[in-house]
C-alpha cells in the first residue's frame, strides 16, 4: 500500500474534478462522491500506517523529475515516515467527519455541490502538502492550501465581512510565504537540493554554515508562522471564523493550520543545526500562545473563542518543537521530549479542536447566532452536543486520561530546563482551563439569557451528531498511544534521533493536573456557581479587560501603521506617474510643438524675413543708385570736386569737414527733392563719400 | 517543406489580408469568417512547424538565408530556435483568439479591422522568425502601423493621443536603433571586408568594448520602451485602455515580448560585455518596476489599466531574470514572456467581454457577479491566480525559476522580486473581491447573462495552457534550453575574457603579463 501511497491526495482531487465537471447538478451525488473519496482515503491511510509500522522508522520515498537542471532537479514525489503516516491518518479522519457533518450543516445551501467540491480540493492540497518528499512540492501545496482556505472562508462571499476575510487570511500568509520562499531559495543555493532526505543529510554532514542554516532556519519558519498564525501574524485566523463552522473545524483548528507545525517538525534537522533559529521559533511559540489565550478569555463569539484557543495551542506546539532544537543543538544527547510532545499534541489537538468546532457549529445552527451571552443552559435540549464539547474541553484542559492530558503533560515536560518557559506553559494551561469552560458554562448551563433563541433550539440531526460522537471517542482515546508507560507508544514511534523511551514524570503530571483543575474550578466559581460576579471582575481590571477585548489593538496598529501608509505611497506612486513620469513625457510633447511654433515664428519673420529682405534692400538701392548713375558728366565731375574738396577739408580740420558734410547733404537733398517733383529731368547730386 | 514552412507561417496572414482587400466590405460576415480561417490555418502551419521541429538540437533551425539585396549584404535569412518557436506559437494561437473575440465587438470598419489584424500578424511573426538583423528592423517597423491603426481607429475615447504616443515612443527608439544598426555594418565591414546584417555572424564579431556600450545602449533604449522597463512604461497603460480588447491582448501578448525577445536575441549575444556592465542598472530599473507596477495596480479604478500595470510589473520580472544571466534565470525568463501572453491575454479578455455587458470597467461598477455570472467568475478567477502566479498554474513555474537564478546571481534582488508577489496577491484579490464576491449593489448586474459558447471557447484554450505548464512545464522548458544555453555561453565566455583582462590589468608588470590561471565563475 506504501508504493501508491500517492493515491492518497489522489481521490479527493479526482472528486472535485468530477463534481465540477460533471455532477454539479446533482447535489447528493456531489456530496456523496466526495464523501466516498475521502472514506477511501481513510481506509488507504490506514494501510499506510500499518505498513509504516512495519518499517520501523524506515522511511518510504518515490519520486519523479519535475523539472530538471544541470544546477538543480525539482522532481514530484511522496516520503512517507512515521510522522506523515500520523498526519495522513489526522487530516483524512478529521475531513472525514467533516464532510459528514456538513451534510446537516450546510443543508438546502445554494452551492452545496461547489462546498464540497472545495472541500475535496482543499484535502487534496492538504494531503499532497503531507506527502511531499521535497521542498518544492511541499510549497506547491502550501499555496494551494492558502488558496482552498481562501475560497472557503469567502464561501458565502455575499457578505462582505466573508470575502474581506478569505482575502486578509491569503494576504497574511502569504507574507510568510515570503520568507519560506527565500528560506527555499537559500537552501537550493546552498544545498544544491530540495529533497528533504538529500537536503538533511547535507545539513547534518556540516554541508551548510551554521550562519546561514539559522536564516534558513528563520525564513522557513516564517511560513510556519503565516500559515500556523504566529505572532505577528495571526490577526488572520479569528476572521476567518467568517467561513462555514465545518470548514473552520477542517481548516482552522485540525488541518491548514497544523499545516506550520509539521512544516518545523519535517525540517527539524535545520532547526537542530542552529540554536539560534531554534529559539527563535520557541519565543514566538510562547508569546503566542501566551497573547491568544489572554485574548480567548474575553470574547464573547463562540468561535472566536475557539480561534483564539486553537491559535494559543498551536504555539504551545511551536514551542515545544523550538525548544527541543535548542536542547539538541545545545546537546546531542539531550533528552528532550518536545519533538514527541509537538507532534503528538498537534495529533491529538486536531481530533478535540474539531469537535469544538463541530460542537459550536451544532450550537450555532441550533440557535442561530455566534453570541455566547445570548446562549445558556443549553445543554437541556443538546445533550449530545453538550456532552461531547464538555469531553473536548476536558480534553483541552488536560485531564486524566483524555488526550489532551497526554500531550499537554509531554509539552510541559518539554519545558523542563528552562523555567520561564515552564512558568508561562503552566499559566497558560491554566488560562486555557478557565476559558474554555467558561465557554462551556455560559453556552450550556445556567438559564437561557435569551428565551427566544433558546425555545427555538433543538438538538442536531444525526448527520451532525454521529461526527460529534466520533470525534470525542478519538478526544478520549487518541492519546493513550502516546502513555507515557508504552514502550513502542508514540513517542518511540516519530521519533527522529536515536530511538529512546521516555518514562513518566509523576511530578509533571501532578502539577499539570492542578493547574487544569483549578483552572476549571475558578470558572466554575464565576459562571457556574456565580460566587465571583464576572461583571465585578470586569471592572476591577478594566483597561486589562480592553485590551484584550480589543486583542491588543493588532489589528488597528497594522492598518495605521502598514496598510493606511501603503495605500497612500501607492497613491502618492499613481499620482507620480501620471504626473511626473508621464508629465514628462507630454512635457516632451508640449515642448517640441512649441518649439515648432517657435520655429515656424523664426522661419516666418527671421529667414523668410532675411530672403525677402534681401530683396527688398537690392529694390531700394537700386532704386536710389539709378539717379546717381544718370550719365551727367558735370554730375560726377561735381561729385569728385566736392569729394575732393571734403578730403581737403577733413586733412586740414575735421570739425569743419562735419558742417561741410552735413552743408552738402543738404544741398544734396534739396536738389534731390526738387528732381523728385520733376523726375524726368534727372539731375541729382547724391550723398558724397566720406 | 523544412525550408519553407517558417517563410509560410510568417506570410500567410500577409495573403489573406491581401486578400480580404478584394472582399466588399459590406460583407462583413465573409471578411470576419475569411480572417479566422486564414488565421486559424495560420496556426495548424505552427503546430506543424512544433511538431516537426527538433527539442534537442543545438542552434537555429528550418534556417532560410536568400540574398535580397547582396550590395549591403542584405539577406532574406529566417530560422527558429526554441525562443522563437514558443513565441511564435503564442502569436498564431492569441491571433486565433482575438480574431473570435471581435466578432461582436467590432461594428464599423470591419474590414479594415481584419485586415490590419492579419498584417499585424505578419509583422509580429516576421520579427520573431528574421535572423537578418535588417530584415529584423523592416518587422518591427511594419508591425508599428497597423497597430497604429487598431488602436487609432477602433480605440476608446481618448484613441487618437493613446496611438499617437504609442507610436512615437517606439518610433523614437527604433531609430536609434536605426542607426546602431548602420554603424555595426559599418563596423563589420571593417572587420570581415564586406558588409552583413546576419545575426549569427555578427554574434562572432568582437566589437572593442566603448563601441559596444553605445551600441548596446541605442538597441536596449529600443527594447526597453518596448518591455516597457521602468521608466519608459507610460505609453503603456494608455495603450492597453485605449485600444480595443483584442488589441490589448495582442499588445500585452505579444508586442511586449519583442522588447525582451530583442534582448535575448540581439542585446545579450551581441553585446555580451555591455550588458554585463548594464546589468545592475537593468536589474534595479526591473526591480522598481516590478513593485512600481504593483502597486500603482493596486489603486487603479478601472480593471484594464490594473491589469496594464500589473503587466509593468511582470515584465520587470521577466526583465530581472534575464539579467540573472543564468539557465534559470534565462528560462524562467523566457517561460514568464510566454506565461504573460496566456494570463494576461485571458484577463484582458475577461475584462473586454463584461464590458462589452455593462460598457463600463471601473471596479466600483461592479461587486457580486460570482453570483450573476459564475462560469465568468471562475475563468476571471483562474486567470487572476495564474497572474498571481499561484503554484499548479503556469506563472508559479516561471516566477520561482526566475526567482531561482536571480538568487543566485544577486540574493537582495530576489528577496526584494520576491515583495511583489505579495503585491500582486493584494492587487488582485482586492480587485476581484470587489467585483466579483460580495452583495450584488448595482441592479445592472443582477441580470447580466454568463458567457456563452463563443467566450467560451476563446478561454478554454488559455486555461487548459495555464495549467499544462503549471503541472508540466517540461515540453515548454526542454525546447527553450538548449537555446538559453547557447546565449549563457556566450555571455560567459565574454566575461571569462574580460575577467582574463582585468586580471591581466592588475598583474602586469613592466612587458611581462601573467596570464594564467583565469577562473570561471559557474554558469
Amino acid at each position: 500500500m506504501l508504493e501508491n501511497a500517492y493515491l492518497i491526495p489522489i481521490y479527493p482531487l479526482l472528486a472535485f474534478v468530477i463534481i465540477i465537471f460533471a455532477t454539479r447538478w446533482k447535489e447528493k451525488l456531489s456530496s456523496a462522491i466526495s464523501i466516498a473519496a475521502i472514506l477511501v482515503a481513510v481506509i488507504h491511510s490506514i494501510f499506510v500506517m500499518i505498513a509504516v509500522i512495519g518499517r520501523h522508522g524506515v522511511p518510504f520515498e518515490l519520486s519523479v523529475p519535475f523539472i530538471e537542471h544541470p544546477l538543480i532537479s525539482l522532481e514530484t514525489g511522496i516520503f512517507i515516515d512515521p510522522l506523515t503516516a500520523v498526519m495522513l491518518l489526522v487530516v483524512t479522519i478529521v475531513s472525514g467527519c467533516v464532510q459528514i457533518y456538513s451534510l446537516g450543516y450546510m443543508h438546502g445551501d445554494p452551492r452545496w455541490s461547489r462546498y464540497f467540491s472545495y472541500l475535496s480540493l482543499f484535502t487534496f492540497s492538504m494531503l499532497g502538502l503531507v506527502v511531499a518528499n521535497n521542498f518544492f512540492m511541499i510549497f506547491i501545496f502550501w499555496e494551494l492550501v492558502g488558496l482552498t482556505s481562501y475560497l472557503l472562508i469567502g464561501f458565502w462571499f455575499e457578505k462582505d465581512s466573508a470575502s474581506d476575510a478569505g482575502k486578509k487570511a491569503f494576504i497574511t500568509t502569504r507574507i510568510g510565504d515570503l520568507g519560506f520562499i527565500i528560506g527555499i531559495l537559500l537552501l537550493a543555493t546552498y544545498a544544491g537540493t530540495l529533497n528533504y532526505q538529500e537536503v538533511f543529510t547535507k545539513v547534518a554532514d556540516g554541508a551548510v554554515p551554521v550562519g546561514v542554516l539559522t536564516m534558513i532556519g528563520i525564513f522557513i519558519f516564517c511560513g510556519a508562522v503565516g500559515k500556523s498564525a504566529q505572532f505577528p501574524l495571526h490577526v488572520w485566523l479569528p476572521d476567518a471564523m467568517e467561513g462555514p463552522t465545518p470548514v473552520s473545524a477542517l481548516i482552522h483548528a485540525a488541518t491548514m493550520v497544523a499545516a506550520g507545525v509539521y512544516l518545523v517538525a519535517r525540517s527539524m534537522t535545520l532547526f537542530v543545526g542552529s540554536a539560534e533559529a531554534a529559539m527563535t521559533v520557541a519565543v514566538i511559540g510562547l508569546i503566542t500562545s501566551f497573547m491568544a489565550a489572554s485574548i480567548a478569555l474575553v470574547q464573547n463569539d463562540i468561535k472566536r473563542v475557539l480561534a483564539y484557543s486553537t491559535v494559543s495551542q498551536l504555539g504551545y506546539m511551536i514551542m515545544a518543537l523550538g525548544l527541543y532544537g535548542f536542547d539538541v543543538a545545545k546537546d546531542p544527547h539531550s533528552h528532550s521530549v518536545g519533538y514527541f510532545a509537538g507532534t503528538f499534541h498537534l495529533m491529538t489537538h486536531a481530533f478535540f479542536k474539531a469537535l469544538l468546532f463541530l460542537g459550536a457549529g451544532s450550537v450555532i445552527h441550533a440557535v442561530h447566532t455566534n453570541d455566547i451571552q445570548e446562549m445558556g443552559g443549553l445543554s437541556k435540549k443538546m445533550k449530545i452536543t453538550s456532552l461531547t464539547f464538555f469531553i473536548a474541553s476536558l480534553s483541552i484542559a488536560g485531564i486524566f486520561p483524555l488526550s489532551g492530558f497526554w500531550s499537554k503533560d509531554e509539552i510541559v515536560a518539554a519545558t523542563l530546563g528552562h523555567p520561564v518557559f515552564m512558568f508561562f506553559t503552566l499559566l497558560i494551561a491554566f488560562i486555557t482551563a478557565f476559558y474554555m469552560f467558561r465557554l462551556c458554562f455560559l453556552t450550556f448551563t445556567g438559564k437561557p439569557r435569551n428565551q427566544e433563541r433558546f425555545d427555538h433550539a433543538h438538538e442536531s440531526p444525526k448527520t451532525m451528531t454521529m461526527p460529534l460522537m466520533f470525534l470525542a471517542f478519538l478526544s478520549v482515546f487518541a492519546g493513550w498511544v502516546g502513555m507515557p508507560w508504552l514502550s513502542h507508544g508514540f513517542s518511540s514511534f516519530v521519533y527522529t534521533g536515536e530511538l529512546q523511551h521516555h518514562g513518566p514524570n509523576y511530578i509533571v503530571m501532578l502539577v499539570s493536573t492542578i493547574v487544569a483543575v483549578s483552572g476549571i474550578g475558578l470558572a466554575y466559581t464565576v459562571y457556574f456557581k456565580k460566587k465571583i460576579s464576572a461583571d465585578v471582575l470586569m471592572e476591577k481590571f478594566k483597561p486589562l479587560y480592553t485590551l484584550l477585548l480589543n486583542k491588543y489593538y493588532f489589528d488597528e496598529i497594522y492598518d495605521k501603521v502598514i496598510i493606511k501608509p501603503l495605500l497612500a505611497f501607492t497613491r502618492m506612486m499613481w499620482w507620480s506617474d501620471a504626473n511626473i513620469i508621464d508629465g514628462l513625457v507630454n512635457f516632451v510633447g508640449w515642448f517640441t510643438i512649441k518649439w515648432a511654433d517657435a520655429k515656424m515664428l523664426f522661419d516666418k519673420y527671421i529667414i523668410d524675413g532675411a530672403v525677402n529682405g534681401a530683396g527688398t534692400v537690392c529694390m531700394a538701392a537700386s532704386w536710389l543708385f539709378k539717379y546717381v548713375q544718370n550719365g551727367s558728366v558735370q554730375f560726377y565731375t561735381l561729385v569728385v570736386i566736392t569729394s575732393a574738396v571734403g578730403v581737403i577739408i577733413y586733412k586740414v580740420t575735421p570739425e569743419g569737414f562735419v558742417y561741410y558734410f552735413i552743408g552738402v547733404v543738404v544741398v544734396a537733398l534739396a536738389r534731390f527733392l526738387m528732381k523728385m517733383n520733376r523726375p524726368e529731368e534727372g539731375n541729382v547730386e547724391t550723398e558724397p563719400e566720406g | 517543406m523544412e525550408d519553407r514552412i517558417l517563410t509560410l507561417v510568417t506570410f500567410f496572414p500577409l495573403i489573406g489580408a491581401v486578400l480580404l482587400m478584394f472582399v466588399p466590405k459590406e460583407r462583413d460576415d465573409s471578411v470576419k469568417s475569411i480572417a479566422l480561417i486564414i488565421a486559424f490555418i495560420t496556426f495548424l502551419f505552427s503546430l506543424m512547424m512544433y511538431s516537426m521541429f527538433d527539442p534537442v538540437a543545438n542552434g537555429m533551425q528550418f534556417e532560410v538565408n536568400i540574398p535580397w539585396i547582396s550590395t549591403f549584404g542584405i539577406s532574406y535569412h529566417l530560422g527558429i530556435d526554441g525562443i522563437s518557436l514558443l513565441l511564435i506559437m503564442l502569436t498564431t494561437l492569441l491571433s486565433v483568439i482575438v480574431m473570435i473575440s471581435s466578432w461582436n465587438s467590432v461594428k464599423s470598419g470591419v474590414k479594415g479591422y481584419f485586415i490590419s489584424m492579419l498584417m499585424l500578424e505578419t509583422g509580429m511573426l516576421g520579427v520573431f522568425v528574421s535572423l537578418d538583423l535588417f530584415l529584423f528592423y523592416v518587422f518591427w517597423e511594419a508591425m508599428l502601423i497597423p497597430m497604429y491603426f487598431i488602436i487609432g481607429v477602433w480605440g476608446g475615447p481618448r484613441k487618437i493621443y493613446a496611438a499617437i504616443k504609442f507610436v512615437l515612443f517606439t518610433m523614437f527608439g527604433s531609430l536609434l536603433m536605426l542607426v546602431a544598426l548602420l554603424y555595426l555594418m559599418f563596423m563589420y565591414h571593417s572587420f570581415a571586408g564586406e558588409y552583413s546584417f546576419n545575426m549569427i555572424e555578427l554574434y562572432k564579431m568582437p566589437i572593442p568594448l566603448g563601441a559596444q556600450t553605445y551600441i548596446f545602449l541605442a538597441f536596449a533604449l529600443a527594447f526597453a520602451i518596448k518591455v516597457p522597463i521602468w521608466p519608459f512604461h507610460t505609453w503603456l497603460p494608455d495603450a492597453h485602455v485605449q485600444a480595443p480588447t483584442a488589441g490589448s491582448v495582442i499588445l500585452a501578448g505579444v508586442l511586449l515580448k519583442m522588447g525582451t525577445y530583442g534582448f535575448i536575441r540581439i542585446c545579450l549575444p551581441m553585446f555580451p560585455e555591455a550588458t554585463l556592465q548594464f546589468v545592475p542598472l537593468i536589474s534595479i530599473l526591473s526591480l522598481i518596476g516590478i513593485i512600481y507596477g504593483a502597486l500603482v495596480a493596486m489603486v487603479q479604478r478601472d480593471i484594464k489599466s490594473l491589469v496594464a500595470y500589473s503587466s509593468v510589473s511582470h515584465l520587470g520580472f521577466v526583465m530581472l531574470g534575464m539579467m540573472a544571466l543564468n539557465v534559470q534565470g534565462l528560462e524562467g525568463s523566457v517561460l514568464q514572456m510566454i506565461n504573460h501572453g496566456i494570463s494576461t491575454g485571458a484577463l484582458f479578455l475577461i475584462v473586454g467581454m463584461i464590458y462589452e455587458r455593462r460598457h463600463t470597467r471601473m471596479i466600483s461598477d461592479f461587486g457580486g457577479l460570482a453570483k450573476s455570472m459564475p462560469v465568468f467568475s471562475t475563468f476571471f478567477m483562474i486567470a487572476s491566480l495564474s497572474s498571481i502566479g499561484l503554484p499548479l498554474t503556469n506563472g508559479f513555474v516561471g516566477e520561482f525559476l526566475i526567482l531561482l537564478g536571480v538568487y543566485k546571481a544577486n540574493p537582495v534582488y530576489a528577496i526584494i522580486a520576491a515583495t511583489g508577489v505579495i503585491l500582486a496577491a493584494c492587487y488582485m484579490l482586492w480587485m476581484l473581491q470587489r467585483v466579483i464576491f460580495g452583495k450584488i449593489t448595482n441592479p445592472e448586474n443582477e441580470k447580466l447573462k454568463d458567457l456563452d459558447l463563443r467566450e467560451k471557447i476563446i478561454l478554454i484554450p488559455l486555461v487548459i495552457l495555464i495549467f499544462w505548464i503549471g503541472i508540466y512545464p517540461k515540453p515548454f522548458l526542454e525546447r527553450i534550453e538548449p537555446a538559453v544555453k547557447n546565449i549563457v555561453s556566450i555571455v560567459n565566455s565574454s566575461r571569462t575574457a574580460s575577467e582574463a583582462r582585468m586580471s591581466k590589468g592588475y598583474k602586469c608588470v613592466g612587458d611581462r603579463c601573467d596570464t594564467h590561471t583565469v577562473s570561471i565563475g559557474g554558469n
